[in-house]
C-alpha cells in the first residue's frame, strides 16, 4: 500500500477496491443462485407422485423417494421434539439465571464446543450409545436421538440471544405486579422471545433435514417394507442419506436421476422453510418492535 | 388470607423446582461432551493394544486387511483440504463480509443476510453431489487430468462450504468496530478504502480470526461433500489432482465394513478422536483470542 499509493492515487485505490467488493458480494450471490437453479433445473423434471411417492428400487431403475421423505421427516420431528425443551430450558438458564461463575462458564464451553463437533464424530457416538449399548440397533430413534446432538448447541444459543432482546422493563414491570420469576419468564419474556427462536428453529430444522454423515450410522441405510411405517425402532433411511447411498454405494442405472430428484426435493423443502418461518418470524419481530415506540 | 399465602408458596416452591429442571437441562450439554470424549476417546484408544502410536500417525500405508494401520495419509489429506479451502475461500469471504458490512446498500444487505442462512442451509450432499457432476469433470477436462477428483475438487467445495461462517462472523466484528474510530479516520481525509484497510480490518481482527478458525473446523470436520469428490484413496496426496482420502471420509467408506470392536473399527474410532481433539483444540484457541480481545 505504502509503495503502491505513490504510483497510483488513493482516490482511484478507493474506486478500485470497491469493484473488487462489489464484485465479491456478487460473486458469492452468484455461487448460491447457480447452486439453487442447477439443483432445481436438474431435479425438477424428475419429479412425479411416482417418484415422491414411490417405493425404492434396489437394481431396477424406476424407484422413488417415498419412505426416505417419510423418514426425513419423522426422523427431524422426533430430533426436534427431543431438543427442544432441553435447548429452552438451557438458554433460559444460560439468560436468565446463570452468574458469573465457574459453572456458567463451564456449561458455555461445552456448547461451543459440542457445536463443533464434526458430524461424522456425533455419528460414531451415537452408534456407540443408542446403537450398541442402548441395544436399539439402525432406528428412527437412534438416529433422532442422535440428531438431537446437532440442535441442541443451535438452538440454546440461539434461544439465549432471543430471550437478551427481551427489554429489561418488561421483566421489571412483570416482576413489579409480583408475578415469580418463572410467570414473568412464561408469560412475558418467552413470548417476546418467540420470533427469534422461530427464526433460529428453521435454521436448525434445514441442517437437521440435510444431515448425513450422523444418519449412515445410527438410522441406517435402508428402509422399511410398510409406508408409513411409525415404529420408531425400524430402520430410518432419509432422503439425504439416500441421495449419498445411490452416488456413492448404489447400483441401481438412474442413480443420477434420483439424486437430482433428491437435491431438488431437498431444495424445495428448505426454500419452503425459509420463506414459512423466516420471513412471518422477521415480520413479527418488526411489528413488535413498531408497537414498542 | 390463609390460603393466598399458601398459595403463593405454593407458586414460589414451583418457582424453585423450575429452576433446577433448567440448571439440570444446561448441565445436560456438559454432560453430553463429556460422554462424547470419553465413550469415543475409550474406544478408539484401544486401537493401540494391537497398533503402535508411530505406526498410526507417521506411516501411510493403510492396509487393514493385512494389519496395516498407517493414517498418516487422511491426517495430511485433511490438513491440506482445510488450507486449501481457507486459501480458496477466506479472501472470498471477507471482502463479502467489507462488502455486506460498509459498502452494500441496505437492500443488497437485506437481501445477502437470507443468503448466506441458505449457503448453510444447503445439505452437504447437495454440494457433494454438485461438485461430482460439475466440478470433477471440469476438472477433468480442465487440467487434462485422468479423473478429476482429489485435493482440488474438495478444496473447492469446502471453500464455498465455508463462506457463510466467514461472512456472517467477519461481517458482525466489522460492524461492532467502534462508529467515532472509522469517522476519525475519514474526517483525517482518508477515502473509505483507507479507512476500511488501516482501521477497520485491525480492529476487527480478533473477529475474523475467530470466523477463519471456526471455517477450518468445519471445514476439516466435512464428511459426505469431501467423500464424494476426493476419490477416497488410501494414499499420500503428492498433487492437487492425485485421489487422497481424509479422516471423515475414510471413517465414511470404512465403517460399515468393518466388524464393531475389531482393531479395524477401532482405528476408525481413534481417527474421530483425532477430528474431535482437533475440533476442540480449534475452540480453546478461539477462547483465547476472545479472552486477549477483553483484556
Amino acid at each position: 500500500m505504502s509503495t503502491g499509493s505513490r504510483l497510483i492515487s488513493p482516490k482511484i485505490q478507493d474506486k478500485i477496491a470497491t469493484g473488487i467488493m462489489w464484485l465479491a458480494g456478487m460473486v458469492i450471490m452468484g455461487i448460491l443462485v447457480t447452486f439453487l437453479f442447477y439443483m432445481l433445473y436438474k431435479g425438477v423434471p424428475v419429479l412425479s407422485w411416482e417418484f415422491i411417492t414411490g417405493e425404492p428400487s434396489d437394481i431396477r431403475a424406476g424407484g422413488g423417494v417415498g419412505p426416505q421423505l417419510f423418514n426425513s421427516f419423522y426422523i427431524l420431528t422426533l430430533s426436534l421434539l427431543f431438543s427442544i425443551p432441553l435447548a429452552v430450558g438451557a438458554g433460559i438458564y444460560l439468560a436468565e439465571y446463570a452468574g458469573n461463575n465457574r459453572l456458567t462458564d463451564m456449561i458455555r464451553l461445552s456448547t461451543e464446543s459440542l457445536a463443533t463437533v464434526p458430524s461424522i464424530v456425533l455419528g460414531l457416538f451415537g452408534m456407540i450409545i443408542f446403537v450398541n449399548m442402548l441395544g436399539m440397533g439402525f432406528s428412527i430413534i437412534g438416529g433422532a436421538l442422535t440428531l438431537m446432538l446437532l440442535n441442541l448447541p443451535v438452538l440454546v444459543r440461539v434461544t439465549e440471544e432471543s430471550i437478551r432482546t427481551v427489554p429489561v422493563h418488561y421483566r421489571e414491570a412483570s416482576l413489579a405486579l409480583g408475578a415469580t420469576k418463572w410467570q414473568t419468564i412464561y408469560r412475558v419474556v418467552l413470548p417476546n422471545a418467540l420470533p427469534g427462536i422461530m427464526t433460529g428453529l428453521t435454521l436448525t430444522a434445514g441442517r437437521a433435514l440435510g444431515e448425513t454423515a450422523i444418519l449412515i450410522f445410527t438410522a441406517g441405510t435402508t428402509v422399511s417394507r410398510q409406508l408409513p411405517d411409525f415404529d420408531v425402532t425400524a430402520a430410518g433411511e432419509t432422503l439425504a442419506v439416500h441421495m449419498w447411498y445411490v452416488m456413492a454405494i448404489g447400483l441401481v442405472p438412474d442413480r443420477i436421476d434420483i439424486a437430482n430428484g433428491i437435491g431438488a426435493l431437498l431444495i424445495i423443502t428448505i426454500l419452503i422453510f425459509n420463506l414459512m418461518f423466516t420471513i412471518p418470524g422477521k415480520l413479527l419481530q418488526r411489528k413488535m418492535g413498531s408497537s414498542r415506540h | 388470607m390463609d390460603a393466598d399465602v399458601k398459595q403463593h408458596q405454593m407458586k414460589l416452591i414451583y418457582d424453585r423446582y423450575v429452576r433446577y429442571l433448567f440448571i439440570a437441562s444446561a448441565c445436560l450439554m456438559t454432560i453430553i461432551i463429556l460422554a462424547i470424549i470419553i465413550f469415543v476417546g475409550q474406544q478408539g484408544l484401544r486401537t493401540f493394544t494391537e497398533v503402535s502410536v508411530s505406526e498410526f500417525f507417521f506411516t501411510t500405508k493403510w492396509d487393514p486387511m493385512e494389519g496395516q494401520y498407517g493414517a498418516a495419509s487422511f491426517i495430511v489429506g485433511s490438513l491440506y483440504v482445510t488450507l486449501l479451502a481457507i486459501l480458496l475461500g477466506a479472501p472470498l469471504g471477507l471482502a463479502g463480509a467489507v462488502f455486506m458490512a460498509k459498502i452494500a446498500p441496505s437492500w443488497l444487505r437485506e437481501i445477502m443476510r437470507p443468503a448466506t442462512d441458505l449457503y448453510v442451509a444447503i445439505p452437504s450432499v447437495v454440494y457433494g453431489f454438485v461438485g461430482l457432476t460439475i466440478v470433477v469433470p471440469f476438472i477433468r477436462t480442465q487440467f487434462n487430468v485422468s479423473s478429476g477428483f482429489g485435493l482440488l475438487a474438495a478444496g473447492f467445495i469446502l471453500a464455498i462450504m465455508i463462506l457463510p461462517t466467514i461472512i456472517s462472523i467477519s461481517e458482525d466484528a466489522l460492524r461492532s468496530v467502534p462508529r467515532p474510530l472509522e469517522e476519525a479516520s475519514l474526517a483525517l481525509g482518508a477515502t473509505r478504502w483507507q479507512t476500511i484497510w488501516k482501521v477497520l480490518l485491525p480492529a476487527a481482527l480478533p473477529g475474523i480470526l475467530t470466523s477463519i478458525i471456526l471455517a477450518m473446523a468445519r471445514a476439516i470436520g466435512e464428511t459426505m461433500a469431501v467423500q464424494m469428490v476426493i476419490g477416497n484413496t488410501p494414499q499420500l496426496a503428492k498433487s492437487l489432482f492425485m485421489p487422497t482420502s481424509t479422516l471423515p471420509s475414510e471413517i465414511v467408506v470404512e465403517m460399515g465394513n468393518t466388524p464393531y470392536g475389531s482393531a479395524w473399527g477401532d482405528s476408525l474410532f481413534l481417527m474421530a478422536l483425532v477430528l474431535l481433539l482437533i475440533s476442540l483444540g480449534m475452540i480453546l484457541i478461539i477462547r483465547r483470542i476472545a479472552q486477549r480481545r477483553l483484556a
